[in-house]
C-alpha cells in the first residue's frame, strides 16, 4: 500500500525491514525522528545514549555481538563521535552497521554548515545518499547489504530537506539477520600491530567499493534531449536540477556519495559537451572530477553557502524563472522566541541585570541571546560553555571572577558538560556554572535524557541526580533555585559569584511545554494602575504587548508564571 | 498534470503542521504523487513557519520556490505578506486576518504595517481573507483555525465533501472531530 511517509521515518523503516535490532541516538534536528520512529518498532531496541561518541560506540557494541545496529546524529554530532568512526573503518563490523547523519544546510537549527561528506572520504567508508523517502528505505536496506559484504560502517547521509519531506513510499517485510559473536584480535584490537595490518585492508576495501560504484543501480544516468550539457549531482540538488530541466539534459544522479565511480563518470563527461556539477555545500564532487583530469563548472557558479533551491539552480543553469509580486512594504522578522512562561526567561533577566558575561551553550536557552534579553556571549558547540568558562577565568587570574558564568540545559550538560565541570574542579578555576535544567531535552522536540527519569520508550528509568554529581566531581557550592522567583535568582548568583571557589547553580522547573506541566491562569492587567512604563517588556515575553499605552496580556499565550508580576513595581499585573 | 503548489504559512503553534498532514491524507487518496516538506526545531518556537504540499504525476522539489505557488494558505496577516513573491501568477492567497505581533513590534522596534490586505490588493493579488479564527471559536475552539481555513481551500478544489470529510476523521482526535466538521463547513460557507 502507498502511503506518505517522512524521510526520517523512511529511514527508520528501512532498519526495521533490514532486520536491525539495535539503535542508540543522540537527537539533533534534523536527525531526531529517525530514533523516535524506530523506536515504534517492538522488535527493534531503541534508546537515547547521553551523546553521539556513546551512541556509536554502543551501536558497534551491538554489530561485534552480530546485530544489525544503527546510530543516528546530526553533522554537528558526528564530530563528537568521529574518534570511534576512523577506527571502526580499520576493524569492520560483524552484524552490518550503519550511521545516520543528517546535514542542516541553511542551519535551520544548527550553529554552523559542515558538509558531513568528508567524513566518508578522510574515515575511508561508503556513504549513501538518498534523494527521497522511497530511496530512504531502499538505501537503508541496501547500507546494510554493503556492511556485511564489504566489512565496513556505512554512513548514510540525510539532509534537513529529506529528513523533513515526506513522499510516496510502498513498504516491505521484515528480514531478521544475526551472526554470532567470535574472537578476533587481529580484527578488533586496534593496538598498533593489527591496525598496520588492517589499514591495507580498509585502502583494498575502497578500490573494491569503487568497482561497486561503476556498475551500481544507485549511480543511474537519466538520458536527455540535449548534449550541450551533463549533469553530475545528488540528494535535493538532484531533485532541484530535475525540476528545473526535467528531461532537457542528461543528469548523473549518485546514490553512492563516497567513493564515487571513476570510469562512469569520465565516460559521462565524454558524453556531453560541458561537465556541470550540482551539489549543496562544498565542492565534493567536482573535487573528485577535477582529480580525474575532468573540466566542470561547479563551485565557480553555485555558491558553497546556504542550501541549494530550484530558483538558484535555474538561475547558475541560465532557465527561465518568473517569481511572484513583491510587497513594497517593510515586513517586520519574526524569529523563534523562547516561549510564554519558559522557565529559562528569569534566570536570563537575571543575568542580564547583573551585567555577567554569559558563556552559553546549545539549546532552548540559545534564544536567551535575543533581544531584548541579548544575555549570552558565546554559543560553539555542545558542553562549551562549561570548558570554555574554566579557560577564560583561569587565565584571566581572577580579574573575570564574579562577572563572568556559564549556561548550560540538563541534556547538554550530560553530553558533555560534565567533563567540562570535572576540569573547573580539577584544575581549580573560580567558576560558577549554571545548570538551566528544564526536566527535558527541549529544543529537538521533548525528547527524555538521563536526568529525566524516563527512557526513549517512556518507561521509567534510572534519574541521574544533578547535585549529587555536581559534589563527586568536587564541587562543594550547589544550590538549586527556581528560576520563577527573580529575588531567589539574583540572591543566589550574586551570592555564588561572590565565593572564592567553583560552585554550581541548578535552575530547575520543567519546560511549560511539557504536557506534565499544570498552567496557572493567565494574568490580567489592571488598566488603572498601568502607566505602560514597559518594565515588563524586559523580558520578552510573546504574551505581553503595549497597546494603546497599557500593558496587555494574551491570554491565549500567558501561563501565569508570574515573572512579568515581579518586575511591576506598580502592582498593575495581577492574577485573575 | 503539471504540479500543483500550495504553501502553508503562519506562526510556530499554529497548527499547520496538521494542515499539512490533512491535505496529504486527502492527495494520496486520489493517486498523486505527493511532496510535503516542512522545518522542524528550532523555528517551532514563535517563529515564523513554512510547509510545502505539492502534487501531480511526478515531483521533484520538496519545496516550492518564488513564483510556483497556486495556493498560499497563511494562518496570519502578516506571514500572508511575508511571502507573496512566492504565488504564481494567477495564484491565490488565503489568508487569516487574525494578527500576531513578532518579537521587533513586541519590543517597539518595529511597527505592525497597517492595511495589508488592502495593499496585497493593490499589487494585484488575488486575496481571500477571512476572520478565522472568530469561525473556529464560534466552531467552539480558536484551535481550529487550521480546519477552518482548509475549508475555505476546500472551495477551489474539486474534491467532494465525502474525501474532506474522510481526510478531516483520519487527522484529528475522534472527540474533536464534530467540533472540526463544523470548523470546516464555518470556512467553506463564511
Amino acid at each position: 500500500m502507498k502511503q506518505l511517509m517522512l524521510g526520517n521515518e523512511a529511514v527508520a523503516r528501512g532498519l526495521y525491514e533490514a532486520g536491525c535490532s539495535f539503535v542508540s541516538s543522540y537527537p539533533g534536528t534534523p536527525s531526531t525522528e529517525i530514533t523516535e520512529a524506530v523506536a515504534k518498532y517492538p522488535e527493534v531496541y531503541a534508546e537515547w545514549a547521553p551523546n553521539e561518541k556513546v551512541a556509536m560506540e554502543a551501536a558497534f557494541g551491538a554489530s561485534l555481538a552480530g546485530r544489525r545496529s544503527f546510530c543516528g546524529m546530526k553533522h554537528v554530532g558526528l564530530n563528537v563521535a568521529a574518534d570511534p568512526l576512523f577506527t571502526i573503518a580499520y576493524t569492520g563490523v560483524n552484524g552490518g552497521m550503519v550511521i545516520g547523519v543528517a546535514d542542516d544546510a541553511g542551519m535551520h537549527s544548527s550553529q554552523n554548515e559542515q558538509d558531513s561528506r568528508h567524513y566518508a572520504r578522510s574515515a575511508k567508508i561508503p556513504m549513501l545518499e538518498p534523494a527521497d523517502s522511497a530511496e530512504a528505505i531502499a538505501f537503508t536496506k541496501l547500507a546494510y547489504e554493503l556492511s556485511e559484504q564489504y566489512d565496513t560502517p556505512v554512513l548514510m547521509k540525510m539532509c534537513t530537506r529529506v529528513s523533513h519531506s515526506q513522499s510516496v513510499v510502498e513498504t516491505g517485510e521484515r528480514v531478521e539477520s544475526i551472526k554470532t559473536y567470535e574472537k578476533n584480535p587481529q580484527k578488533y584490537i586496534m593496538m598498533p600491530g593489527n591496525a598496520k595490518r588492517r589499514h591495507p585492508v580498509v585502502e583494498q576495501r575502497t578500490r573494491d567499493l569503487v568497482a561497486y560504484a561503476e556498475t551500481a543501480q544507485i549511480n543511474r544516468v537519466e538520458p536527455g534531449k540535449s548534449s550541450q550539457m551533463g549533469i553530475i549531482t545528488s540528494s535535493t540538488s538532484y531533485q532541484y536540477v530535475k525540476e528545473v530541466c526535467g528531461d532537457t539534459y542528461p543528469v548523473m544522479k549518485l546514490g553512492m556519495i563516497w567513493p564515487m565511480p571513476e570510469e562512469k563518470i569520465k565516460e559521462f563527461a565524454a558524453s556531453v559537451s560541458m561537465l556541470v556539477i550540482v551539489e549543496e555545500l562544498d565542492s565534493f564532487i567536482e573535487e573528485h572530477c577535477r582529480s580525474l583530469g575532468l573540466a566542470c563548472v561547479g563551485k565557480s557558479n553555485f555558491s558553497c553557502i546556504d542550501e541549494l533551491s530550484p530558483l538558484k539552480v535555474a538561475a547558475q543553469l541560465a532557465q527561465p524563472w518568473q517569481t511572484g509580486v513583491k510587497l513594497e512594504e517593510a515586513i517586520p522578522p519574526r524569529p523563534p522566541v523562547m516561549c510564554a512562561g519558559c522557565p529559562h526567561r528569569g534566570l536570563f533577566y537575571t543575568l542580564k541585570k547583573n551585567k555577567l558575561t554569559v558563556l552559553g551553550d546549545i539549546g532552548c536557552y540559545t534564544l536567551g541571546a535575543v533581544a531584548p534579553l541579548a544575555a549570552l556571549d558565546t554559543t560553539i558547540c555542545m558542553g562549551a560553555s562549561v570548558s570554555g568558562l574554566h579557560g577564560f577565568t583561569k587565565s584571566q587570574g581572577g580579574a573575570a571572577d564574579g562577572k563572568t558564568v556559564a549556561v548550560i540545559g540538563d541534556s547538554t550538560f550530560m553530553h558533555s558538560g560534565i567533563t567540562g565541570l570535572v576540569n573547573v574542579a580539577y584544575n581549580e578555576s573560580n567558576s560558577t556554572v549554571i545548570i538551566v535544567d528544564n526536566s527535558i531535552t527541549g529544543m529537538t522536540g521533548h525528547q527524555q535524557n538521563p536526568t529525566t527519569g524516563f527512557n526513549l520508550k517512556g518507561d521509567p528509568c534510572a534519574k541521574i541526580d544533578l547535585e549529587t554529581l555536581c559534589r563527586a566531581v568536587g564541587i562543594r557550592r550547589v544550590r538549586v533555585v527556581d528560576p520563577y522567583d527573580l529575588e531567589q535568582c539574583d540572591r543566589a548568583v550574586k551570592e555564588e559569584l561572590a565565593a572564592n571557589e567553583p560552585s554550581v547553580i541548578i535552575s530547575r522547573r520543567p519546560c511549560a511545554l511539557l504536557k506534565y506541566v499544570k498552567h496557572k491562569a493567565p494574568l490580567v492587567v489592571d488598566n488603572d494602575k498601568c502607566v505602560g512604563c514597559k518594565a515588563c517588556m524586559k523580558i520578552g515575553c510573546p504574551a505581553i504587548s503595549i497597546v494603546g499605552g497599557k500593558a496587555k496580556v494574551d491570554n491565549t499565550l500567558c501561563v501565569g508564571c508570574g515573572v512579568c508580576q515581579q518586575l511591576c513595581k506598580l502592582g498593575a499585573l495581577k492574577e485573575a | 498534470m503539471e504540479t500543483k503548489n500550495i504553501m502553508i504559512v503562519g506562526v510556530g503553534g499554529q497548527g499547520s503542521l496538521l494542515a499539512s498532514k490533512l491535505l496529504g491524507r486527502l492527495l494520496l487518496t486520489k493517486g498523486y504523487d505527493i511532496k510535503v516538506s516542512e522545518v522542524h526545531g528550532m523555528s517551532q518556537r514563535g517563529g515564523s513557519v513554512v510547509t510545502y504540499v505539492r502534487y501531480g504525476d511526478k515531483v521533484y522539489s520538496p519545496v516550492i520556490d518564488m513564483g510556483q505557488a497556486d495556493f498560499i494558505v497563511s494562518f496570519e496577516l502578516l506571514e500572508a505578506a511575508r511571502w507573496t513573491e512566492y504565488l504564481k501568477p494567477g495564484g491565490k492567497i488565503i489568508t487569516n486576518t487574525q494578527q500576531i505581533n513578532p518579537m521587533p513590534v513586541v519590543i517597539g522596534a518595529m511597527e505592525y504595517p497597517q492595511s495589508l490586505a488592502e495593499k496585497m490588493t493593490a499589487a494585484g493579488i488575488d486575496l481571500d481573507a477571512i476572520d478565522a479564527l472568530a469561525l473556529a471559536e464560534q466552531a467552539g475552539s480558536a484551535k481550529a483555525v487550521n480546519i477552518v481555513l482548509m475549508g475555505r481551500l476546500s472551495k477551489y478544489f474539486d474534491f467532494t465533501q465525502e474525501e474532506w470529510m474522510q481526510a478531516i476523521a483520519q487527522s484529528v482526535p475522534a472527540k474533536f472531530l464534530e467540533l472540526n466538521q463544523k470548523a470546516f463547513a464555518l470556512g467553506a460557507n463564511a
